[in-house]
């Protein structure tokens, strides 16, 4: 094969010229079209599912990963196939192509399409071609203007009931009281830690939740709520507290007589699984105060309270807002505990699980989607402050 | 000699803190692992921390009511306690305080039993739990009357392959099409340069559920829902804007003097990016792998929206949540599936901690 793609170096008769000029043509046709009906085999051999489960696991890994590297070397050596000029003109895009064009498809151009939706009503816009807009307009409007209902999605997200419920939930409840509760005791870690012996121990075990998903955590969670009736003994930890101490017990997180504080027994398992986060990123952050500044502030007389306050937190506090922005865009979508632990009743509704609720099992299509762009203008803040930041970069 | 005292009590004072909070921490998780090897019966019963040494009553004797001729219907006379049917059924100390005297049984067959206070521990551990989710071995109760009770098994290690065939390409695709895309902006010129990285750095923040409604239609056109390729598609959609922003500040801070004497040398970018871009960047790829494995595992709401149609694709997230709601008190399934969905993001946690903190350092602001 090197030989044929190797360019002549001696003149040749013109039919010894055609030959290789076809062959080349049929090998640079061949290669990719034999690339991809291999990868289709594949994806066809995967998705009829019928081989043991563990040849299925295997299959699928090596086609996955080795389809993707497989794509790439050859878009390389179609490039490389080229001229000079137009090698350094598509080469860019080789590299940087699939990964724009995934980004385009699964998050830049659904931000559009949700908001075009979410104007419809519940089968959001009916199927037409673009090109009628160009071509037919009328016809294209026409058939748009039974469904369309402006921004009546949005006023109902703002109006329904179990909306409201959803943003008191999501604005109070795991904003106002999960964010502070998990900031204040990431911070509390890291300080304590960084002060004692078992450093790397106490932070280890504070962090492991991170690797458990929410539905394990919900598993866990419901462990220990779980209730008994009265006479007979608890297995659940927080009610064998309370039944010992003399009360009763409930289902905490379903236990309507206290709505809508319930809440709190779910934002406890958020707060319990992220205060590792906010713990390393306060921690790095507080090994890199200068010695001689503590120093200096202690021998001034101020005592560790002060010392902290007045020193500590103002130098992190950079720190400080990033972990709380992380973690309030974190909540604001949360979705996998309450599904899983309440799936919403009892006054536990929160934006995410509105959101998959009326999307996915009522099928309101316009309706979920009003939702999704509410998501979206909530985080815009942060964008910008993010693009804000990108400018100060050097080379952009 | 005070502050020698002071420091004393400080320390103490630190490292007991630390210690009240670490426990807080781990007691759920303990409790779920230890449950896990006990029977089901016992998880039931009894809490999960009887294992540990516990005071608790422990018959003696038992007396016949009827032998003594005593009549439950009135006030009783025995062991120097006189008591009625109910406090007896509820339990009644003698009088030196030492023994308890409990009816078991209703009034008219029921027998006296003298119970003692000991320390004891519940440690009947089995491996039973596992294999029952795991292989789907059915659990056999034999109830007092006889009867035998079966409460079928599950099948966990099939969605534990799901889970693996999910979250390996997940992972990888996503961070070489990332690595690629980094490398491309920080070594080559192009039109678009700057509005692509733009477009990158802005949806970082983007919430994923913006996406799933289209998506969900266009895989509907393709046939594509319930596919593998759907749902690694959308992991690398979803992880590429931090992949591709926290490879870009890795890649583009390398060294400018060993790409040049490798592109004087006559190597392409393909041959610069495989032979020296990629191992360079071991450090960043692989704190973004646990990042993107540990996401991608514990995964639910994205399996359920792409896979949810299809239960032989079904991941280890979705059938535990499955459990979770069909069959809630099944807790000998519950406590050893959890711990079987957990136990490699654990080994993963555990084994490259030191990179996903740095992973975490680098890109804390994601969507």
């Amino acid at each position: 094969m090197e030989l044929l793609l190797k360019p002549a170096e001696s003149p040749r008769s013109l039919g010894m010229r055609l030959l290789t000029f076809i062959v080349r043509l049929l090998i640079v046709v061949a290669i990719p079209l034999l690339a991809f009906a291999v990868l289709y085999a594949g994806f066809v051999f995967l998705r009829a599912g019928n081989a043991p489960k563990w040849v299925i696991t295997l299959v699928a890994i090596i086609w996955g990963v080795g389809g993707v590297a497989l794509l790439f070397w050859l878009f390389n050596w179609l490039v490389e196939h080229l001229s000079d000029t137009w090698r350094a003109r598509l080469l860019p895009f080789v590299f940087v192509g699939p990964a724009m064009a995934i980004l385009t498809w699964y998050l830049a151009l659904p931000t559009i399409r949700t908001f075009w939706i979410s104007l419809f009503g519940r089968d959001g816009p009916p199927a037409i071609s673009w090109l009628k807009l160009f071509t037919a307009p009328t016809e294209f409007w026409a058939t748009l203007a039974p469904h369309w209902m402006g921004l009546s999605n949005y006023v109902a997200v703002f109006t329904d009931r179990l909306m409201r419920e959803a943003f008191r939930n999501n604005l109070f409840f795991w904003i106002l009281f999960g964010v502070p509760l998990t900031v204040v005791f990431g911070l509390l870690v890291a300080v304590l830690a960084d002060r004692s012996r078992f450093e790397r121990v106490a932070k280890s075990f504070i962090f492991l939740p991170m690797a458990i998903s929410f539905v394990g955590a919900g598993v866990i969670w419901n462990f220990i709520y779980e209730v008994r009736p009265p006479t007979a003994p608890q297995i659940g930890l927080l009610n064998a507290i309370i039944v010992a101490l003399g009360g009763q017990p409930q289902a905490w997180p379903a236990h309507t007589g206290i709505a809508p504080w319930n809440n709190l027994f779910l934002v406890i398992i958020v707060v319990w699984l992220q205060a590792g986060f906010a713990m390393v990123l306060f921690s790095a952050a507080l090994k890199g105060i200068p010695d001689e500044l503590l120093e200096a502030a202690r021998v001034d007389g101020a005592n560790e309270i002060q010392v902290f306050f007045r020193i500590m937190l103002p130098y992190i506090s950079g720190t400080v807002i990033t972990v709380t922005t992380t973690i309030v865009i974190f909540t604001l979508k949360i979705f996998d505990v309450v599904w899983v632990m309440t799936g919403g009743q009892f006054g536990t509704e929160v934006i995410a699980t509105q959101f998959y609720r009326q999307s996915f099992i009522a099928r309101n299509a316009g309706y979920g989607s009003a939702i999704a762009i509410i998501l979206l203008i909530a985080v815009i803040p942060v964008m910008i402050y993010n693009l804000r930041r990108i400018r100060e970069q050097k080379g952009f | 000699m005070g502050t020698r005292r002071q420091r004393f009590f400080s320390t103490l004072l630190v490292n007991g803190t630390l210690l009240i909070l670490v426990l807080l921490w781990v007691v759920p998780t303990a409790g779920l692992f230890i449950s896990s090897f006990r029977d089901r019966l016992d998880i039931q019963r009894t809490g999960w921390w009887t294992v540990f040494p516990h005071r608790q009553w422990q018959v003696t004797r038992v007396i016949n009511p009827r032998e003594l001729g005593l009549d439950p219907t009135g006030v009783m006379e025995v062991e120097g306690v006189s008591a009625t049917f109910e406090e007896l059924r509820n339990g009644v100390m003698t009088p030196d305080g030492r023994e308890r005297l409990q009816w078991i049984g209703n009034r008219r067959l029921g027998n006296i039993e003298v119970q003692e206070r000991v320390w004891t521990v519940n440690w009947k551990f089995t491996l039973d739990n596992y294999e029952q989710v795991l292989a789907g071995k059915d659990f056999e109760y034999k109830r007092p009357d006889g009867t035998v009770e079966i409460i079928p098994g599950d099948d966990f290690s099939g969605a534990f392959f799901n889970s693996l065939a999910v979250a390996v390409p997940s992972t990888v695709i996503p961070i070489l099409i990332a690595a690629f895309a980094a490398y491309g902006f920080a070594w080559m010129n192009f039109s678009g340069r700057r509005f692509f990285f733009i477009m990158v750095v802005a949806l970082l923040v983007v919430p994923l559920q913006i996406a799933l409604v289209p998506l969900l239609r266009d895989y509907a056109k393709l046939n594509l829902n319930g596919t593998y390729l759907a749902i690694w598609l959308a992991h690398t959609g979803f992880g590429l804007p931090l992949a591709t922003y926290l490879l870009f500040n890795y890649i583009a801070a390398l060294p400018r003097e060993t790409l040049e004497s490798a592109f004087i040398d006559g190597a392409s970018h393909f041959v610069v990016f495989v032979r020296l871009i990629l191992p360079l960047s071991v450090p960043a790829l692989a704190s973004f792998a646990i990042f993107q494995f540990l996401w991608v595992w514990n995964d639910y709401l994205v399996a359920l929206i792409f896979l949810g149609g299809n239960p032989q694709f079904e991941v280890v997230t979705q059938r535990l949540a499955n459990i979770i709601g069909s069959r809630g008190n099944d807790w000998h399934l519950l406590t050893s599936g959890a711990f079987v969905t957990m136990v490699l993001p654990l080994i993963v946690f555990f084994s490259l901690q030191r990179y996903f903190v740095r992973g975490l350092l680098a890109g804390s602001i994601k969507g």
